[in-house]
Parts: structure tokens; sequence; C-alpha cells
């Protein structure tokens, strides 16, 4: 059911090189071809509209789900919506990457809205991997909205990655954290050619006690344009943490706009921004070890986007 | 090994100012040579210049015989050229253990990371999956540069200032490391100190000001002129509470 091409986009967004143990649900073209549910990990296609749901037993430690979904033909616009209830104290990954493979020359889209519960105590890490490839002209492009309520208690480490392939991105991720609940943002994003992306993070200490840290590393290269809007609101005594940085190149353009607002005399919000070139002083201390100025430029590139 | 042949360095042409004039020096094999002088007198300009960071505006540069003084950085690195830098750049996610395997990528010989952090006074375990970033202090960050230019098997080490900001217990591990280098590869050795604890290991000491050799012998004959002679080594004559509308000398 899985060709040679749909294999390489799974092994690119999801580092999936056979058919992932435990939960997964591949979905390629707008329609899911493949799923495996666990004992403790359900998934069941919604009734209403297009999606899945996915219900995390309470207590289930250790386990993970795959969501990849790969588009390889042109022309395809796919909306989906896919919702998570990861039960209380439980303790797992999920990974939802996606693929667009686009050899024609029509626009090829993929706008996946993501909800998730995470309940009290629990612990989840969320993996979201944007992959594009093709020589067609058609673009790619992929509008995730990711929305995450974190109970009491709850941990929430998020990870979103886009390296190239991407023509247009538009990002929105809303977080609602109660009281003691914590969470991790971490964004990696690289365009370049003409391609533009946007990334909107809201983030919102509602409980107390609960804590933010959101690191964003960036790379324009080309003609590229990123704008990012970052705004973080204090409402109970908690602490939040914006580090943002880019790396700009060529005819690049990026725009940050932070925001941090306090509601509560005991909220704590910070916000690092910085854009600028790769220092002179790096590239040359690693042509001093050898490296040629490209290889220098590639390796502390990649470093900072790791 | 390698010779600096009447080099001149100029920082801007048009108004002739000369950061270094007319520089004669020929390093030896498996010597080790500090030089020393005043702040501004062009130490690390010089060594800016041997690692090919500047370029002369006259004079030339040989490495065994050859012509270095129109090549890269890189190619000189190739050639056996390391530098350590005084302020050493930091690097968002390049983790120590990697920026010295980068390092040690053109060694021949198998390199322990360990090993060289040891020798730089660094506990390995502590270092090795720590980012090279703003989250090392001043001290550290000298430390895991020296570590850099270790992993390199090099025909001529250039050290800027290594013992700046380095705690007074690391001191004498790493004078000895710096003693030891030659047990493993055959490197000259130049380090730009002010400090009479790494002058001991100096063959030669040199005496730079004003953009200028001002002296330049062994060791003890120098180090004794150094200190029997409290007089400024600047180029005017100076003196405390003369006129605060003094304009000083150019």
């Amino acid at each position: 059911m899985l060709n040679a091409l749909d294999k390489i986009m799974l092994e690119k967004v999801a580092d999936l090189h056979e058919i992932p143990q435990g939960a997964f649900n591949i979905r390629k073209n707008g329609a899911g071809v493949q799923r495996n549910t666990t004992a403790n990990i359900d998934i069941v296609t919604k009734a209403d509209k297009s999606g899945i749901d996915v219900i995390v037993k309470p207590y289930t430690k250790g386990e993970s789900v795959h969501i990849p979904v790969i588009v390889t033909e042109e022309a395809i616009n796919d909306v989906v919506y896919n919702t998570f209830e990861i039960g209380e104290y439980s303790d797992v990954l999920v990974v939802a990457g996606c693929g667009i493979h686009n050899s024609g020359s029509h626009k090829s889209q993929h706008d996946g809205i993501h909800n998730f519960y995470v309940r009290r105590g629990a612990k989840l890490k969320y993996v979201e991997k944007h992959y594009g490839q093709g020589e067609g002209t058609g673009e790619r492009v992929l509008n995730p909205k990711t929305i995450i309520e974190a109970e009491e208690g709850a941990v929430v480490e998020l990870e979103m990655i886009q390296i190239k392939g991407i023509d247009h991105t538009k990002r929105d991720t809303e977080i609602r954290l109660m009281d003691n609940a914590k969470l991790v943002i971490t964004e990696r994003l690289l365009t370049y050619k003409d391609q533009d992306a946007e990334s909107n993070i809201t983030v919102e200490l509602i409980g107390a006690d609960s804590s933010a840290q959101i690191i964003s590393r960036s790379v324009a290269q080309d003609n590229s344009k990123q704008e990012f809007f970052f705004d973080l609101v204090g409402r109970n005594k908690g602490r939040g943490h914006i580090q943002c940085d880019a790396i700009i190149m060529h005819n690049a353009q990026v725009h940050s706009t932070p925001k941090i607002s306090a509601r509560h005399s005991e909220a704590q919000l910070i916000h690092e921004a910085a854009i600028g070139r790769i220092e002179s002083e790096q590239l040359i201390k690693l042509m001093s070890l050898g490296f040629s100025e490209s290889e220098a430029e590639d390796t502390i590139l990649n470093g900072f986007l790791k | 090994m390698l010779e600096i042949q009447n080099v001149s360095l100029g920082l801007n042409e048009d108004k002739g100012v000369e950061i270094l004039k007319e520089i004669n020096l020929k390093f030896l094999e498996k010597k080790i040579y500090v030089i020393t002088g005043p702040n501004g007198g062009g130490k690390s300009s010089l060594a800016k210049l041997i690692m090919g960071v500047y370029n002369p505006t006259a004079g030339k540069i040989l490495l065994d015989g050859q012509d270095i003084t129109n090549l890269s950085i890189t190619d000189r690195a190739r050639l056996g050229i390391g530098y350590a830098f005084q302020n050493p750049p930091r690097f968002k996610g390049i983790k120590v253990k990697e920026l010295l395997k980068m390092a040690a990528s053109h060694n021949p010989d198998p390199v322990n990371i360990c090993d060289l952090l040891y020798d730089v006074g660094l506990c390995a375990q502590d270092y090795l999956n720590r980012d090279v970033d703003s989250s090392l202090s001043g001290g550290e960050m000298k430390r895991i540069e020296i570590a850099t230019v270790l992993a390199r098997n090099l025909k001529l080490a250039v050290f800027d200032e290594p013992e700046a900001g380095i705690d007074l217990w690391s001191f004498q591990k790493l004078a000895e490391t710096f003693k030891n280098i030659h047990l493993k590869y055959d490197t000259t050795i130049v380090i730009i100190s002010h400090q009479e604890r790494i002058m001991e290991l100096a063959d030669e000491i040199i005496l730079m000001s004003n953009g200028m050799i001002s002296d330049q012998s062994e060791r003890d004959t120098i180090l004794a002129r150094i200190l029997n002679n409290d007089a400024c080594l600047c180029g005017s004559n100076c003196a405390k509470g003369v006129n605060q509308n003094a304009q000083c000398a150019g």
C-alpha cells in the first residue's frame, strides 16, 4: 500500500523506516491508508468531519502515536481535524509530521487542525515536522493549527520543525496552562528561495505556578520572508520566557513581534529577540580549524537549527 | 619553519595608520616563543596575520619556504597553522564534544576528546555535552578554545593570551600542557602573554611595542631586562600630575 516515495516521505516527517511500533494512523492524499491501535491508545475516525480522535487511556506510560500525513499528488487540498485526549498521568509521544511531494504544477495543501486535551499530571511530547519536495512548480502549502489545553500539573513539550521545502506556511499555536502546568516549545524554521512562513504562538498562563519556555530559532535565506508573533499572557502567578533568534542571509526578511502581557502582579515574563547575520568570528574560528567557508557556514546553521 | 619578512599592516592606508611596521621574525621548529609587550602594541594583529585573518599591506610570510602570504585562513589551517582566539566565539546548538571533534577532524591520528579536556583542566563528563554558548564562563571558553588547538596536528600553534580569565588553580596545569605539546608533535608554539609564568616556558621572548619588535632574545636575558626595567615602553614621555588639559601625544 505504501510505495518507495511514500516511505521516503515517512522517514522525513516521522523518522520512520518501517511501519511504526505502537499506535499509528497514516493519511495519504486526503484519506487514511493504514492504522494500528493498542490496548491503551485508540484511534477513531470522526463521524462529523474529516479527521480522527486519538484517545490515550489514563496512566499509559512510554507509548507513542505516529500520525504522519503524506501528500504525493498535485491539486490536493486536505483539511483535517484531529482531537487528542491524553489521559491523566499518562506519558506519551505524539509524532505528527506532514510531507508533501508535488511534482505537478498545481498547488498541494494540507491544513491540520489539532486539539489536545492534556489531562491532569499527564506528560506529552508532541513533535511536528514539515517536509516538502518535488520537482514541479506546484506550490507546497502547510497551515497547521495546534490548540493545547494543559490541565493541572501537566507537562507539555512541543517541537515544531520545518526545514526548507514548504513554499507557504501559516502556523497558529494556542496553548492554555492551568495550575502547575509546564510548557516547553522548541521551534526551528528554515526558509529559502521565495518561501514565506508565518508563526503565531499564543501562550496563556492561566493557573497558578504554571511556566512556559519558548525557544524559537530560524534561518532565512535567499528572498524568503519570515514573520513571528509571540503573545505571552500571565493571568496568574507564574513564569514565562520567550527566546527567539534568527539568522538572516542574502535578501531575506525577518519580522519578529513580541508581546508580553501581565495581568497578575506575580507573573514574571521575559522576551528576548535577536536577528542578525552569522558572526564573522564564528566563520573564522571554523576556517582556522580547516573548514572551507561554506562548510563553516553549514556547520553553524546546522547547529543553530538542531 | 615560519618566516615573517618585512611585514607591515596598515588599517587605514590613506591616513597611513600602521599597526605593524616592517616586522621580521623567524620561528624555528619545536621552540616556544612568547610575545609580550604593552596593550595595543600589535601582538594580536601579528597573530591574526599569521593565521590569515588579516592580510599584510607589505612583506611576505613563508611556511617551510612556501610563500603563504596570499593563502586563505582555510588553506593555512590545512598546512598546519593553528590559532587560539583571545576572545573565542560561542556557538548556539554546538556541543563541546562536537566542536572538539570538528577540531580533530583533520588530524590523521586518533584523538581522545576527554584527554584534551583534561589537559586544559576541565572534567570531561561535566563538559562534553554542554553547548558552546553563553552558558559557559569566559575562563571555560578559553580552555575549550585551547583544547581545539591541542586537538590538531600542527606545525605552528599561536595562542593569544591563553591565561586570560583562567584561575590560579588551573594555571599550573595549563603551563604543563604547553610544555608537553612537543612530546606529541614537533609543533612550534607562539604564545602572546603578559604572565611571567608563561614567559618562563619560553625558549625565546619577543618584546613588541608600537607595532615593532623592540627586543628579542633568549628567555633569561630578556626576562632579566624586563624585570629590571620599570620604565614604560610607550613612545612618548609621560608623567603624572600634568595639566589636565594636556593632549596625549599621538
